[in-house]
């Protein structure tokens, strides 16, 4: 796994060596304030707890994490490297490991610089530091979930701007798929069976069950296997699309 | 074993379209073989299925006892690759680059320091090592490509179009340095430049609709050139008798009058194959022609490429 590490060291470069990292973390940062206080009535709600902060942060992503998996290889298409890359003695499964690693880190990163937020509420009160520390491990698995399926994606298309869109329509599918509005539409004609499993793959139902403080192991494995899965579909995407 | 590379019957077909047709050939160490061909002969993705980018619809290529297909990323290891266009990641500076690749192709600490040393000192990329790499000039990405692919001393060089859009003196340097490695590798150079042949290859295939059409030295292609063995005349004074008294030798079969950069003259053509600069010296010293020029023609590639690749005869 030397290769994995190589690549994710260079992947993560990358990221700083273009302003996007540092424009990424600013608006991350802004945005979650802006929702928490504004939004989510941090203050109002008179309660030492950061709900409010994590409520947010399947909406977050669901904007801003396409914007990190968009060119993990919609660039490596575009400009040729590609053909670099895959002929270096690399195994695929290296190759499409640490480039995943890399997105993954670089959002943990924009992740722990919320610690303000942390700070804050354990500064106005005595906030159950379990459950902020188990909704932080959610959401950064969510976040995985999220740039898993965005690195898959952008294995399509040589270019950037489908491929973010592209994820943040298909991250928007997983977001909401346990909500009513999705399931009121199936309801009625698709099987019970077909509604449950529609369900389940709801983002929402399992990050906002870690959020609540109900830690389950079921709901990490969750997060977990679509980051496999779609790890998986990543390397085939790479081998079928590499030469188009 | 004594083939670095040796490609077999290698096809690729993209849906109905066949880009290439049961091509084999071997390389072996000291050879550089050109690669020949009109664009979209088939050139490049040969060279994309050896180097283990694409995956061949049948056939194989062995890189220094490695397969391809099997055992892919041992036959990598043994690999320079420079892909047409020299890609590289635009946001690194050469040296960011070439740690890297140097990384990636498992050196470490001093070993690897040294290794980018090597390579930056053989193309000449010392003035640029902290520039990123988007703000180079033509000249110097390729050089970063071909640092890139030297590093870490392959067996094997494949490098697709290695002179492509660069200027006389970058093509010179280029070139140099593939000659100056070809001693102790197996080296595949892919071309449209028929002079590049000439300049560097011992071997040129040439390859067109996905068939490797011939296969020889760049002197034996030349052979095959209906202006192989001509004779090139020039007179300072031509009374117009030249061509009847020409004609009337044994050995000739035609006597055309061209007209390019070197002014004008007569070109002699041969029988098949014969050799008729000795019947032309006797004819001029007879009839006491005053001569500007006398050459003998040794052929031309581009010729012989244009008759191979359009389907016709040298």
């Amino acid at each position: 796994m030397r290769g994995t590490l190589v690549i994710f060291r260079r992947e993560l470069q990358s990221y700083f060596a273009t302003p996007l990292a540092y424009v990424f973390i600013v608006i991350f940062l802004v945005m979650a304030g802006a929702l928490t206080f504004f939004l989510g009535n941090f203050f109002e709600r008179g309660q030492a707890d950061l709900q409010p902060f994590f409520t947010f942060h399947p909406w977050l992503y669901l904007v801003l994490i396409p914007a990190l998996a968009m060119r993990l290889w919609a660039e490596e298409r575009r400009s040729g490297t590609i053909e670099l890359f895959l002929t270096l003695p690399i195994s695929m499964a290296a190759a499409v490991l640490g480039k995943f690693l890399a997105s993954w880190a670089f959002a943990g990163i924009a992740l722990l610089l919320t610690f303000p937020f942390w700070i804050t509420v354990n500064y106005l009160g005595h906030p159950d530091n379990g459950v902020i520390v188990a909704s932080y491990i959610g959401s950064f698995l969510m976040a995985g979930a999220f740039l898993a399926i965005g690195a898959a994606l952008s294995a399509l298309t040589k270019n950037q701007v489908i491929a973010f869109v592209v994820t943040a329509a298909v991250c928007f599918l997983f977001t909401v798929s346990g909500s009513p509005v999705v399931l009121g539409f199936l309801n009625g004609w698709a099987p019970q069976s077909v509604l449950r499993t529609v369900a389940s793959f709801s983002f929402l139902t399992h990050f906002n069950a870690i959020v609540r403080g109900v830690i389950d192991l079921r709901d990490a494995v969750f997060f977990l296997s679509v980051i496999a899965v779609f790890l998986f579909a990543n390397a085939i995407l790479v081998d079928l699309k590499k030469a188009d | 074993m004594n083939d670095m590379i040796a490609v077999r019957h290698l096809t690729k077909r993209f849906g109905p379209i066949t880009a290439v047709d049961d091509v084999s050939f071997a390389v072996s160490r000291g050879e550089v073989l050109g690669f020949l061909g009109p664009n979209g002969a088939g050139k490049s993705t040969t060279m994309k299925m050896i180097t283990g980018f694409l995956a061949p619809t049948s056939g194989t290529a062995v890189i220094c006892g490695a397969d391809i297909v099997d055992a892919s990323i041992a036959a990598k290891r043994h690999i320079g690759y420079l892909p047409e266009g020299a890609p590289a990641y635009p946001d690194m500076t050469p040296a960011g680059f070439l740690d890297f690749i140097a990384h990636i192709r498992g050196f470490h600490g001093e070993q690897a320091r040294q290794r980018i040393a090597v390579a930056v000192e053989r193309t000449q990329l010392h003035s640029v090592l902290h520039q990123p790499i988007e703000t180079l000039s033509k000249g110097f990405k390729r050089r970063v490509g071909l640092a890139q692919a030297l590093l870490h001393e392959p067996d094997v060089l494949v490098l697709d179009e290695p002179t492509d859009g660069l200027d006389p003196n970058q093509k010179h340097e280029v070139r140099r340095l593939i000659s100056a490695l070809a001693a102790e590798k197996a080296i595949v150079i892919s071309t449209h430049l028929l002079e590049e042949v000439d300049a560097i290859c011992t071997r040129a295939i040439v390859i067109a609709g996905g068939r490797v059409l011939a296969d020889g030295t760049p002197a034996e292609l030349a052979a095959r050139s209906r202006h192989h063995n001509a004779v090139r005349l020039a007179l300072v004074r031509d009374g117009g008798d030249a061509t009847t008294a020409l004609m009337r030798l044994p050995g000739v079969v035609a006597v055309e009058p061209v007209e390019d950069v070197e002014g004008s003259a007569l070109m002699i053509f041969p029988r098949a194959g014969g050799s008729i600069i000795a019947e032309v010296t006797d004819l001029v010293r007879t009839a006491g022609w005053s001569v500007a020029a006398l050459r003998v023609e040794r052929g031309r590639l581009d010729d012989v490429f244009r008759s191979i690749t359009l389907g016709g005869k040298a």
